[in-house]
C-alpha cells in the first residue's frame, strides 16, 4: 500500500500512530513492510491457507464475535444432507461434473427452503431437467453470473431455511465451517506457505486482539488478490473471517480493495463489461423466447433490494432507448444483444486469432504490455483489420506493427501485417469534465482546465460524435439490424469550439429523471412502468435536485470524519456499507468507541454520523409479515439490505461457480504438490478455451518437468509506474526515477544461479522468455515450504519497447488460465527458471523457449487436466 | 538599499534575531531565493480536479495561466488525500503538457511501414465506416438456434482510466450496435 497507494496509506499511519497494529503480508518486503509491526512474507499463491488457518484459530478457540454471527450471518444455517465438503471428497465439492468442469450446486441448498416452480427460464433450473441442458448452463456459469451480483448477493429459493441459533446443529453452516477448515493448522500454513508457526500465531493473535465489540480490524489487499485461479475465494476467504470477527459494517473494519485506476470502480459500476450492464444488471443470455418477464423472474431476488429489478432495468431501457422503448415492445428488451458463454477479453484474443473479430477499440489500455500473455494479444491485433488507439502517446498497443517483439524475433514481418491501424490522441483529465469512481465507491467531478491541444479529444468526443456519424451513415436504413442504433437515444448537447458533449447532461442521465422530466433522488423512486428514466440505478441520486453531487468540495475542515459532503458515494452517499451493523440487534452502537450509525428510539429513526445503509424509519424490531417481498421483507436485523435474505454469507449457496466455501488449490502452475487434496488445482479454472501453441502451460508439483521451472514469480508495481506504463514511461519524471525493468532476487537465489546485482537475468516459463536486470536484495525472503527450501522472483510488469524507459515485457511470461467467477488471469503466482545473462535475440528467443518445452515434455494437454 | 536595511539582511544578525541560531533555515535564504514566487502565485485561475491514476482519489488543484496548465498540486482541502500526491500524481504536469504527448491523428495502412498523419475528420469517417461494415460482416441473429441479435466482428477495451460518463456513452453505443465484447482493465 505504501508504494502503490501512498497517499491512501497516511491513514494508515494515522492509525499506527493512534496505537493500531500493521500487518504486512508480501512475498516482498516492500515500504510497507518497513512501517508495519509484523511483516508476514509467504509463498505467492497460498493465500487461502493463511486465511484459512486464521479462520481455524479463530473457530478453535472462540474468538468469534458470537453475537453479531448469530444476528446477521447465515451461521446458524442448517444445510441439507446432501452437501458434500472437500474434505469428504478430496479436494472438490458435492456436485462436481467433471465432463463439463463445473458445479451443480443444488446440493449446497439451505433446509427448508420451498423447491422452486418450474416457471420461467430460470438458470438454475436447467439442472433440473436431467442434465440435457448442461451445455447451456456451463455457457451460463461461463458468463460470469456470479459477477453480476457486484453490489448484492444471488437469488436463494423462497421460503424460511431451518436454522439452530446455538450453532450446534451438526449440519449449520457454523459446524460446516468448523469442519471445512479444521485441517487448517499453523502446521499446514507453514507447510504450504512457509510461515513459521511462531509468526502464524502472532498474527492470529493480534487480529483476534483487535476484533470484537471495542475493537475493529481493516484489511486492505490490491488486487492481486484477485489475479488468481482462485481469485475470487481469495477474497472469500477474507469475507469468511473478517465477518467472523464482527469486523464488517463497522468503523474501522471492512476488506478494502485498493484498486489501481482512477476510474476502476467506476469502469464496474457503470461497466465497461461483456457480462453487465450498468449497476451490475446482468447482461442476458441467449434463451429462445425470452422475454422481459422472464429475464426478471430469473434474475431478481424476493427480498432485499434486488426484488426491484425490473425497475432499475425499465429505467436503464427507457434511458437507452426513450420513447421507443414501451411496455407493448417490452422497453425494447429485445434490442440487447445476447450472451452464449464467456466474451472477455481473453476470448476476444482467440476470437482475433480465428478471425471472427475484425475491429479493435483500445480506450486508455495498453493489452500489448499488460494483459497476461502479452504476445498473445500482440498476435491477436496482428490478426484485425482495423485497431483504433486511443491514447496519449504511441504505446505499444498501437506500435507492435513495427517494433513489437515478435518483429525481431522474426515472427511478424511488418510487410505482411494487414492491419489498420488508427491513433488518435486522447485529451487529459484537465481538458475535460467528468466523473471518477474511487476505490471506496467515491464519485468526484474534475473540471474542465483548458482546451486539448490540437486533434486531441476526450474519449466523450469520440464515442459520442462516431455513434453520430454511424447514425447519419444508417440513417432511412429499414434494416432490422439498425433499429437498436436508430432508435438510441444520443442527442447530448455539445459546447465549444470542439463541440464536446456536456458531461453533466451524460451524468444527469445516468442519474435519471421522472416523467416530468425532474432529476430522481434516490433509486426507491424508480417505477417499473416506464415512467422513469435512469442510466445506473445505484448512481441514482448523484444528481438529486438538478444538482451535481459529485462536483461537492465542502473542505475536511469543515465537517466531521465521514466528510459526507466530499463528492458523493454510491449508494445514496453511504460511506460505508451496511453500516446498520455497526449497530446491535437492538440497534445500540456495539460499544461507543465503535459508533457509527444507531436506532434514535425518540425520533424513531436511525441516526448517526454516516448516512444509514437502512430504511431510515425501518425498527430495529421490525420483523415481516409473511408476505412481505422486496425491501419490506428484510426484517430490523437483516444489515446486509442487498443480499436476498439480508445476512452475510458465510457460506454461499448459490452465486459461485468453483465452491460454496474457498478451498486452497495450487496456482496453474506451480513447483509443489497439493499438501491438502488429492485436486491439485480449482478444477473449474478457466484454461481449456486457451489451448494454443504460444500459451502453454507447465506441469506442476511432482509431474516430470515441473523441475526445470522451480521458482515462483509474482508481478507487481512500482511506486514510480502505473499498470503497462502508458502514463508513465513517457514522463522524464518518472522514467529517470524507475529507468529500467529489473527482477527482484535474494542473495541465496542469486548465489544459486549465478546471477550478479546490477547484472541481466533471462527468466523463462512455458509461453516466452525475457530479460531483465538483477536486483539482489534480502527484500525476497527464502522459504521452507513442504520442507524444501524455495525462491521466488518478483517482476514488476510496467515495461515494453517504447517510451523513455524501455524494456521486456513481464507479462510475455504469463498464461492465460483464468478464474471462473470472474475471468481475470493468474499473473500473481506463476512457476519460472531464471539464468544469468541475456536472452536471445532473433529467431533464437523462440528456440530458447521451445527447448525448455521439449525438455519438460510439454504438449497442448499439459496443465490442462481437472 | 539604506544602510539600515542593509545590516538587517545581514546573516549572522537574522540567523539570531529569527530564532535560527545555526542558519539552517529563513536566515539562509539568498536575495535571490527571496524573490522568487511559487509558479501557481501568477496563475489566472485555479481548476479542482482529481488525479488520474490509481483510485485513492487524491484532490488536485490545477493552476491555469493564460490558457495554459502551469502547475498541478495536492489539494489540501481534500479529506482523501489532505494536499499529498505521490511521485506519479506530482509529475502529472508532465503528463498533461508533456512533449511526449501526442496531438495529431496518425494512420498505419495495411502493410505499411510507417504512420501517416490524417485529419481527424477523416479518420473518424474512416473508422464509422469500417463499424459499420465489420459489425455487418460478423452479424449473427442466432447462435446453436437461439436469438442473439448481436456483432462478433467488434471489441472494445479500456475503460478504467475513463470518466464515468464516457463508459456510460462506450456502453450504450456498442450495445446499441450489437457488440458483446466490451471490456476494461477491472480484469488486468
Amino acid at each position: 500500500m505504501a508504494e502503490c497507494h501512498p497517499v491512501g496509506f497516511q491513514w494508515v499511519m494515522e492509525a499506527k500512530a493512534r496505537g493500531a497494529k500493521l500487518i504486512h503480508v508480501d512475498p516482498r518486503f516492500t515500504r510497507t513492510s518497513a512501517l508495519a509491526d509484523i511483516h508476514v512474507p509467504l509463498r505467492a499463491g497460498t493465500d487461502i491457507a493463511f486465511l484459512g488457518g486464521i479462520i481455524n484459530y479463530v473457530l478453535q478457540n472462540d474468538k468469534y464475535f458470537r453475537e453479531y454471527v448469530v444476528a446477521y450471518t447465515n451461521a446458524p444455517v442448517i444445510l441439507t444432507e446432501d452437501f458434500a465438503d472437500t474434505e469428504d471428497l478430496d479436494g472438490v465439492f458435492s456436485g462436481f461434473d467433471p465432463e463439463h468442469r463445473s458445479y451443480d450446486f443444488h446440493t449446497w441448498q439451505y433446509q427448508g427452503l420451498a423447491v422452486q416452480a418450474a416457471s420461467g427460464e430460470r438458470d438454475q433450473e436447467y439442472e433440473d431437467r436431467g442434465g440435457q441442458d448442461r451445455e447451456r448452463v456451463s455457457a451460463v456459469r461461463e458468463a460470469g453470473r456470479g459477477e453480476a451480483h457486484g453490489s448484492g448477493g444471488a437469488k436463494i429459493p423462497s421460503g424460511s431455511p431451518d436454522t439452530d441459533e446455538t450453532l450446534s446443529h451438526p449440519r449449520c453452516i457454523f459446524q460446516v465451517l468448523k469442519r471445512h477448515f479444521a485441517r487448517y493448522t499453523p502446521q499446514t500454513v507453514e507447510d504450504i506457505c512457509g510461515i513459521p508457526q511462531e509468526t502464524f500465531r502472532q498474527v492470529c493473535e493480534l487480529l483476534t486482539e483487535n476484533s470484537g465489540r471495542d475493537r475493529t480490524t481493516a484489511f486492505a489487499y490490491a488486487v492481486g488478490w484477485t489475479q488468481h485461479t482462485v481469485g475470487v475465494q481469495y477474497i472469500r476467504t477474507a469475507a469468511i473471517l473478517q465477518t467472523l470477527l464482527g469486523n464488517i459494517g463497522r468503523p474501522g473494519g471492512g476488506i478494502m480493495a485498493l484498486r489501481g485506476h482512477a476510474s476502476i470502480q467506476g469502469s464496474t459500476d457503470i461497466p465497461t463489461l461483456f457480462n453487465l450492464l450498468p449497476g451490475y444488471l446482468p447482461m442476458p443470455h441467449a434463451y429462445g423466447n425470452q422475454t422481459l418477464d422472464t429475464f426478471i423472474e430469473a434474475e431478481s431476488t424476493e427480498k432485499g433490494y434486488w426484488a426491484n429489478m425490473r425497475a432499475y432495468m425499465v429505467s436503464l431501457l427507457k434511458a437507452y432507448w426513450g420513447a421507443k422503448a414501451t411496455p407493448e415492445n417490452d422497453f425494447c428488451f429485445d434490442y440487447l444483444p445476447r450472451l452464449t458463454g464467456s466474451h472477455s477479453t481473453y476470448e476476444t484474443v482467440m476470437a482475433q486469432l480465428a478471425g471472427d473479430c475484425k475491429g479493435y477499440f483500445l480506450y486508455g489500455e495498453n493489452p500489448a504490455v499488460g494483459s497476461a500473455n502479452a504476445k498473445m494479444q500482440r498476435l491477436g491485433m496482428a490478426s484485425l483489420d482495423w485497431l483504433v488507439v486511443l491514447d496519449f502517446s504511441l504505446i505499444e498497443s498501437a506500435t507492435w506493427w513495427k517494433d513489437g517483439p515478435e518483429i525481431e524475433t522474426g515472427e511478424l514481418r511488418t510487410e505482411d501485417i494487414g492491419t489498420e491501424v488508427f491513433f488518435m490522441p486522447a485529451a487529459a483529465h484537465t481538458e475535460k469534465a467528468g466523473s471518477y469512481t474511487n476505490t471506496q465507491r467515491l464519485l468526484q467531478w474534475h473540471h474542465q482546465a483548458v482546451e486539448s491541444p490540437g486533434d486531441a479529444r476526450s474519449d466523450l468526443w469520440f464515442t459520442f460524435h462516431l455513434g453520430r456519424k454511424i447514425r447519419e451513415k444508417l440513417a432511412g436504413s429499414t434494416d432490422e439490424m439498425d433499429r437498436p442504433i436508430l432508435d438510441l437515444t444520443w442527442d447530448y448537447p455539445t459546447q465549444g469550439r470542439l463541440a464536446e458533449p456536456d458531461a453533466e447532461a451524460v451524468l444527469a442521465e445516468i442519474n435519471g429523471w421522472d416523467s416530468n422530466g425532474r432529476p430522481l433522488a434516490s433509486y426507491e423512486q424508480l417505477n417499473s412502468d416506464g415512467s422513469t428514466v435512469c442510466g445506473c440505478w445505484i448512481y441514482c441520486g448523484v444528481y438529486a435536485n438538478g444538482v451535481n453531487q459529485a462536483a461537492r468540495r465542502r473542505p475536511a475542515g469543515e465537517q466531521n470524519w465521514v466528510a459526507n459532503e466530499w463528492g458523493w458515494a454510491w449508494p445514496a452517499n453511504r460511506r460505508i456499507l451496511y453500516n446498520r451493523a455497526s449497530a446491535d440487534p437492538d440497534g445500540k452502537p456495539w460499544s461507543e468507541r465503535k459508533a457509527l450509525v444507531w436506532w434514535d428510539q425518540e425520533k424513531a429513526m436511525w441516526a448517526g454520523h454516516d448516512v444509514p445503509d437502512f430504511s431510515a424509519a425501518k425498527s430495529p424490531h421490525y420483523r415481516p409479515p409473511a408476505a412481505a417481498r422486496g425491501a419490506e421483507a428484510l426484517s430490523g436485523i437483516d444489515p446486509f439490505v442487498m443480499q436476498a435474505d439480508g445476512k452475510a454469507w458465510l457460506f454461499v449457496p448459490v452465486g459461485l461457480t468453483d465452491g460454496p466455501l474457498p478451498a486452497h488449490y495450487e496456482p496453474q502452475d506451480s513447483p509443489f504438490r497439493n499438501r491438502l487434496y488429492t485436486q491439485q488445482r480449482n478444477p473449474v479454472r478457466q484454461v481449456l478455451p486457451f489451448r494454443h501453441p504460444d500459451n502453454r502451460l507447465q506441469p506442476s508439483g511432482d509431474q516430470p518437468g515441473s523441475e526445470l521451472f522451480p521458482y515462483v514469480a509474482t508481478t507487481y508495481r512500482l511506486t514510480e509506474h502505473h499498470t503497462a506504463g502508458g502514463m508513465t514511461r513517457w514522463l522524464p519524471y518518472l522514467a529517470e526515477l524507475q529507468p529500467e525493468f529489473f527482477c527482484e532476487v535474494s542473495p541465496e537465489l542469486a548465489a544459486q544461479r549465478g546471477l550478479e546485482h546490477l547484472g541481466w537475468a533471462t527468466v523463462i516459463t512455458a509461453r516466452n522468455v525475457v530479460e531483465c536486470r538483477v536486483l539482489v536484495t534480502d527484500r525476497m525472503t527464502p522459504l521452507t515450504v513442504q520442507g524444501r527450501r524455495m525462491h521466488q522472483v518478483g517482476l514488476p510488469y510496467h515495461w515494453g519497447v517504447a517510451g523513455y524507459t524501455t524494456g521486456d515485457s513481464a507479462n510475455d511470461l504469463t498464461g492465460m488460465s483464468l478464474d471462473p467467477n470472474v475471468h481475470i488471469q493468474e499473473v500473481k503466482a506463476f512457476a519460472c527458471d531464471i539464468q544469468p545473462g541475456r536472452r536471445p535475440r532473433g529467431p533464437a528467443r523462440a528456440e530458447l523457449v521451445a527447448s525448455y518445452q521439449r525438455r519438460a515434455g510439454i504438449t497442448e494437454q499439459t496443465g490442462m487436466e481437472i | 538599499m539604506g544602510v539600515r536595511s542593509w545590516i538587517e539582511e545581514w546573516p549572522v544578525l537574522r540567523q539570531v534575531a529569527d530564532s535560527d541560531p545555526l542558519g539552517r533555515g529563513a536566515a539562509a535564504k539568498s536575495g535571490a531565493s527571496k524573490h522568487l514566487a511559487p509558479r501557481v502565485a501568477t496563475a489566472d485561475k485555479v481548476v479542482k480536479s482529481i488525479c488520474p491514476y490509481c483510485a485513492v482519489g487524491c484532490g488536485q488543484n490545477v493552476y491555469v495561466k493564460e490558457g495554459k496548465v502551469v502547475q498541478i498540486e495536492g489539494d489540501p482541502q481534500s479529506p482523501v488525500s489532505r494536499g499529498r500526491l505521490c511521485p506519479k500524481g506530482s509529475a502529472s504536469l508532465q503528463l498533461t503538457t508533456g512533449p511526449a504527448r501526442r496531438h495529431q491523428v496518425m494512420y498505419r495502412r495495411p502493410h505499411a511501414t510507417e504512420w501517416e498523419v490524417i485529419p481527424l475528420e477523416q479518420a473518424m469517417d474512416m473508422i464509422a465506416d469500417r463499424v459499420i461494415k465489420s459489425r455487418r460482416g460478423r452479424w449473427q441473429w442466432e447462435a446453436n438456434g437461439t436469438r442473439v441479435r448481436r456483432t462478433m466482428g467488434i471489441a472494445t477495451l479500456g475503460g478504467a482510466t475513463l470518466d464515468n460518463e464516457e463508459n456510460y456513452l462506450i456502453k450504450k453505443l456498442f450495445t446499441a450496435l450489437g457488440a458483446i465484447q466490451i471490456e476494461n482493465q477491472a480484469r488486468v
